[in-house]
C-alpha cells in the first residue's frame, strides 16, 4: 500500500539516481520537463474524457441518451470529433487583427497548465511546490479575461466584441470574491502554500470550517470559468459563440481544450482547499482520492450547466458586488473572530 | 486622459443566428448592450400563400395552411376549412365537430409546449426544453396515428375529418391527459420556479394593457396583459359554447406572465379535451359535400383562436373553384409589432426572451 501510495515519487527517484548528482541542475532540469509533460497529458486527458462526459450528462439530466454511436456506449465520440476538428479549414477572416487573433488561443490553452502544476496530487507529489501558490493560482487563472478579450478583439466582429466585453465585466468582478473566499482557509493555516493547505486538513476538511467560503467559491468560480449560469460571455443564444465566433477548426478547439482545462484545474483547486486533496482513508491512494474530488467538482459544474438557465447580466453583477462580496468579507470577519476565541481557549 | 465619445453598434441578428426561431432578422441598434432602436427585418419566409390560394381548388389549398404556423397546424385547416364551409353554407356531423376540438387542443398544448421549450432554451434553460419537447411527441405520436404525419398534420377536410382516429388513439390520449398534470408541475420545478428565470423574465418588457390594445395584440400575449379576450369566448365558433372552460388571464403584462400563461392555458385544454371525450357521439365525420367544391359568389371573413393568437381567413369567391382572393389575418405578425416598442432600453439579452415569450412562428408571420 505504502508503495503505491508513493509510487510517481518512487518513480521520480529512480529517475534521478540515473545522473551522477541525483541533485544537479541537469536531474533537476529533466525532472521538470517531466513534470511538464505530465501535466500537459492531465490537461489533453482531462478535456478528452470530459467533453463527453459533459455530453453524457447532459444526456442525463434532459433525459436522453446522449452520444452512444461510436465505440462502446458512445466512449469514443470526442477522439472522432477531434479528428475532424483537425480536418476543419483554419479561417483567419480578412479585417482580423491577425497576431492577436492567432496568439489568444495559445494562450489560454497554456493556463491550465500553468495552473495545475502547482496542485499537490499526492502527498509530495506537487510538480511545483510553492510558497504562493494559491496567490499564484489565482493570478495564472486571472490571464484568461485578457484572452477572451484579445479573441474579441481581435476577431473584428461584432458578437465577438460583445462577448469579450462581457468576459473582462464579468471575470474581474468574479475575482475579487473567489480570492476573498480563500483568504479564510489561508488565515487558518498562515500558509498559501497548498502542500500545507492540504496536510491541515488530515482530521477535518475545510468544507466544514468554511461552508460559507466553499460556497462562494463555487459559485465564483463558475463565473470566473464561463460557466453556465454564467456562460454569458459565450452566449449563443444572444452573441452566437461570443469571442470565439470567428475561429474554426483547431483555434477553436484550442479554447475549447483551455476551457476544460481551466474547469480541471479550478476543481483541483477546490478539492485541494476545501475538500482535503489528496487527504482520504487509507485503503486507495492519495492520488486516486484527489481525482475522485475533483471529478465531484467537475460532476457539480455540469449538473448546474444543464439544469438553470442563463442568468441576467445586471444580476450578475449584483450577484458579485452587493451578495458575494460582502459575504465573503463577512466570512474573513467570522474567521478571525473563530481564530482569537480559538487562541483564547487554546491558552495560545 | 480624455472621456471618448461612445460609438452606437448596429448589430444585424437575424436571419441566422440562433435564437431568431427561423428566419426572422432584427437590426438592432446598441449603447453599449442597451438597445437605442430595433428595426425588424421580416420576409425570409415568404412563400406567396395568399397569392398561390388564387391557383389552387379550395380543397388543394388545405396542405398550405398547414405550413402557416406549422406547430399548430390542425388549428390552421380549422380556420381554412370552416371560412369556406361558411361560405358555403355546410353543416358537419357533431362527432366531426367534437373530433376538431380534441385535435385543436392538442395542438394548442403542442404548440404552448414548443413555447416553454423555447423560451427556456433561448435562456439556456436545456433540460427544461427537453423535457416540453419529450411531452410533444406523444401528440405527435397521436397525430401520426390518426392522419400519417407528425408536423403537417392536415387533418381536416372541407366537410369534415380525414379520417377516424384508431383504436390505439384513445388509451393514448386518456393517458397523456392523466400525465398532464405531472408534466405541468416539472416544466413548474424546472424552469418557471427557477429564481434565475424568474429574474429574467419577470418585470422585463412590459406590455401594457393599452398598449396591447392599441397594437390589436390578441392570443396569450393579450391576455398576460390583463384583457380578457379569447375568440372561443367573444365569438363561439364550432361548439366551443357548449363546453366549461375559463379563460386565463394574468395582469403581470410582463415576459414571465406571457411565457406562464401558457401552462395555465394547457389545463384549460386538458378540461376541454376531457369533456369532448365525455360527450363525443357516434356518427358520421364528414357532410355531404360535393367532390368539386364551388362556393357562391360572396366574401366570408372567418376567425378562430389559434395558440398564438387571433387566426382569421378572408375569402373572395367569383363562383368558381378556385378563391379569387384569399386572405390570412396572422396571429403572430401582428403581435410582433410590439417587439420594437417594447425592447427598447432592454439588454439584448431581454430582448431574445422578450421575442421568445411572443412565440412567433415565421412560417406564419411570413406567410
Amino acid at each position: 500500500m505504502e508503495t503505491l501510495n508513493n509510487l510517481f515519487l518512487i518513480i521520480a527517484e529512480a529517475i534521478r539516481s540515473l545522473f551522477a548528482d541525483p541533485h544537479s541542475v541537469w536531474a533537476n532540469l529533466t525532472m521538470n520537463v517531466i513534470n511538464f509533460i505530465i501535466v500537459v497529458i492531465i490537461v489533453v486527458l482531462a478535456a478528452l474524457i470530459l467533453i463527453l462526459l459533459e455530453r453524457k450528462v447532459a444526456g442525463w439530466t434532459s433525459q436522453r441518451p446522449g452520444p452512444n454511436r461510436l465505440g462502446p456506449r458512445g466512449w469514443f465520440q470526442t477522439i472522432a470529433d477531434a479528428l475532424k476538428l483537425m480536418g476543419k479549414e483554419d479561417v483567419t477572416p480578412a479585417g482580423a487583427d491577425k497576431f492577436i487573433f492567432k496568439v489568444a488561443p495559445m494562450i489560454i490553452f497554456c493556463l491550465p497548465m500553468m495552473t495545475l502544476a502547482v496542485i499537490p496530487y499526492g502527498r509530495n507529489m506537487a510538480p511545483i511546490n510553492l510558497d504562493l501558490g494559491i496567490f499564484y493560482f489565482v493570478g495564472i487563472s486571472s490571464i484568461s479575461t485578457l484572452c477572451f478579450l484579445m479573441a474579441g478583439w481581435g476577431s473584428n466582429n461584432k458578437y465577438s466584441l460583445l462577448g469579450g466585453m462581457r468576459a473582462v465585466a464579468q471575470m474581474i468582478s468574479y475575482e475579487i470574491p473567489l480570492l476573498f473566499s480563500l483568504l479564510g482557509v489561508v488565515m487558518i493555516t498562515q500558509s498559501f502554500n497548498l502542500g500545507v493547505i492540504v496536510e491541515a486538513q488530515s482530521t477535518v476538511p475545510f468544507i466544514i470550517l468554511q461552508p460559507l467560503a466553499f460556497v462562494i467559491f463555487f459559485i465564483a468560480g463558475l463565473a470566473e470559468l464561463n460557466r453556465a449560469p454564467f456562460d454569458l460571455v459565450e452566449a449563443d443564444q444572444e452573441v452566437v459563440a461570443g469571442p470565439f465566433t470567428e475561429y474554426t477548426g483547431l483555434r477553436w478547439g484550442l479554447f475549447f481544450l483551455g476551457e476544460y482545462g481551466n474547469m480541471t484545474a479550478m476543481s483541483a483547486l477546490a478539492a485541494t482547499v476545501f475538500l482535503g486533496g489528496w487527504q482520504g482513508p487509507a485503503f486507495l491512494p492519495g492520488y486516486v482520492w484527489f481525482f475522485m474530488k475533483v471529478g465531484v467538482m467537475i460532476f457539480m459544474m455540469m449538473w448546474v450547466r444543464w439544469t438553470f438557465p442563463r442568468i441576467r447580466i445586471d444580476h450578475l453583477m449584483h450577484l458579485a458586488w452587493k451578495f458575494l462580496l460582502p459575504l465573503a468579507i463577512l466570512n474573513i470577519l467570522l474567521t478571525g473572530l473563530g481564530i482569537y476565541i480559538y487562541r483564547f481557549v487554546m491558552g495560545g | 486622459m480624455s472621456i471618448e465619445k461612445t460609438e452606437e453598434l448596429i448589430l444585424n441578428m437575424g436571419p441566422q443566428h440562433p435564437s431568431m426561431h427561423g428566419l426572422f432578422r432584427m437590426v438592432v441598434h446598441l449603447e453599449g448592450e442597451t438597445i437605442t432602436h430595433i428595426d425588424p427585418k421580416l420576409g425570409y419566409l415568404h412563400r406567396g400563400m395568399e397569392k398561390l390560394a388564387e391557383s389552387r381548388t379550395y380543397s388543394q389549398f388545405i396542405p398550405y395552411t398547414d405550413r402557416l404556423d406549422y406547430l399548430a397546424s390542425p388549428h390552421n385547416n380549422w380556420a381554412y376549412v370552416q371560412t369556406v364551409e361558411k361560405l358555403m353554407g355546410v353543416e358537419i356531423p357533431e362527432r366531426a365537430e367534437y373530433l376538431r376540438i380534441i385535435f385543436g387542443e392538442l395542438a394548442r398544448i403542442a404548440s404552448h409546449q414548443v413555447c416553454i421549450a423555447s423560451t427556456a432554451l433561448d435562456m439556456a434553460g436545456w433540460s427544461a426544453w427537453s423535457y416540453a419537447f419529450r411531452d410533444r411527441e406523444r401528440i405527435c405520436d397521436m397525430y401520426e396515428m390518426t392522419a400519417g404525419s407528425r408536423l403537417t398534420v392536415n387533418i381536416m377536410r372541407i366537410g369534415g375529418m380525414i379520417a377516424e382516429p384508431p383504436e390505439e388513439f384513445w388509451p393514448a390520449l386518456r393517458s397523456f391527459l392523466d400525465d398532464t398534470p405531472e408534466m405541468l408541475e416539472e416544466y413548474y420545478g424546472i424552469f418557471f420556479g427557477n429564481e434565475i428565470a424568474m429574474g429574467r423574465l419577470k418585470n422585463v418588457g412590459i406590455l401594457t394593457k393599452e398598449m396591447a390594445e392599441n397594437l390589436s395584440i390578441t392570443g396569450p400575449v393579450l391576455r398576460a396583459s390583463g384583457v380578457d379576450y379569447d375568440v372561443r369566448k367573444a365569438e363561439p365558433y364550432s361548439i366551443y359554447d357548449r363546453f366549461d372552460f375559463n379563460v386565463p388571464v394574468r395582469t403581470g403584462c410582463d415576459s414571465y406572465d406571457r411565457t406562464i400563461i401558457r401552462l395555465d392555458e394547457i389545463v384549460e385544454s386538458i378540461k376541454i379535451i376531457k369533456q369532448a371525450l365525455r360527450d363525443i357521439p357516434d356518427g358520421p365525420i364528414m357532410a355531404k359535400v360535393p367532390k368539386v367544391i364551388k362556393p357562391p359568389v360572396g366574401e366570408v371573413y372567418h376567425r378562430v383562436e389559434n395558440p398564438k393568437g387571433e387566426l382569421g381567413f378572408y375569402i373572395v369567391s367569383d363562383g368558381t373553384t378556385k378563391p379569387s382572393r384569399l386572405r390570412i389575418r396572422p396571429a403572430t405578425f401582428i403581435n410582433l409589432q410590439m417587439l420594437s416598442i417594447v425592447a427598447k432600453g432592454w439588454k439584448i439579452q431581454d430582448v431574445v426572451a422578450i421575442f421568445a415569450t411572443l412565440d412567433a412562428v415565421l412560417g406564419e408571420v411570413d406567410k
